[in-house]
């Protein structure tokens, strides 16, 4: 499932929520949760994104983790608008019937998701606001799958 | 056409979106950006960096060499930071 939202959002409650839903053939769910980083003088971090491409864009890359791996849930929560450090701004979480399945699509999801779905951070400081520029580390992480 | 920019792109250029008319020797991205380029110098400031530029046609990822139809929607916006 994939949620694309302004709304601040609780990692633990969504975890749970995805576990009830999940069938007893899942052995294991895997995720990842993506934070609001003060490397030093950040007041707000502002998500740009491309409403209508994010959702595509994102429902692809689910698409991919299943047809890749044998998944039996998948859940992507991503926040746009402006947010606080310490706050979450993504949460994918994967079940499988076994573990590495669960860990490497979990990966695999937050690798892709940062390279291909259409959002912008704007890095809010004293000093003023800068975008923030991608990173080539990043790109080589989504290649690696 | 309409036109939308994201992120840098959308301050230098000075706008979020707009619909155009392309002139008859546009018939690709690449013709695209650079037919946009001569339209201001936010444009061409914004644009003066092609490998730094990303083209979404009615919401995929293209190519420069991607043909444009009059009723596309052409996004154009800066390699994606989220996550």
């Amino acid at each position: 499932m994939i949620r694309v939202q302004a709304a601040a959002f609780d990692p633990g409650a969504e975890l749970a929520a995805f576990g009830r839903g999940l069938g007893h053939d899942t052995g294991g769910i895997a995720s990842f949760t993506g934070m609001v980083r003060d490397g030093g003088g950040l007041v707000a971090l502002t998500l740009e994104h491309y409403p209508g491409m994010t959702e595509r864009q994102l429902e692809k890359i689910e698409a991919e983790a299943r047809r890749r791996w044998d998944l039996t849930g998948t859940l992507v929560v991503h926040r746009y608008g402006r947010m606080l450090p310490g706050e979450p701004i993504v949460l994918v979480a994967t079940a499988s019937s076994h573990r590495r399945a669960a860990l490497e699509a979990c990966e695999f999801l937050i690798d892709w998701l940062k390279t291909k779905a259409p959002f912008w951070k704007l890095e809010e400081t004293e000093a003023g606001a800068t975008w923030v520029e991608a990173k080539a580390s990043d790109d080589a992480a989504a290649e690696r799958w | 056409m309409k036109l939308i920019y994201f992120a840098w792109l959308r301050s230098r250029i000075g706008l979020g979106e707009e619909r155009v008319e392309l002139p008859a020797a546009v018939h690709n991205v690449a013709e695209l950006i650079d037919w946009l380029k001569t339209r201001g110098p936010g444009y061409a400031a914004a644009l003066a960096d092609p490998s730094v530029v990303r083209v979404a046609v009615n919401q995929d990822y293209v190519g420069p060499d991607h043909a444009l139809a009059p009723g596309d929607e052409v996004a154009l916006f800066p390699p994606v930071t989220g996550g």
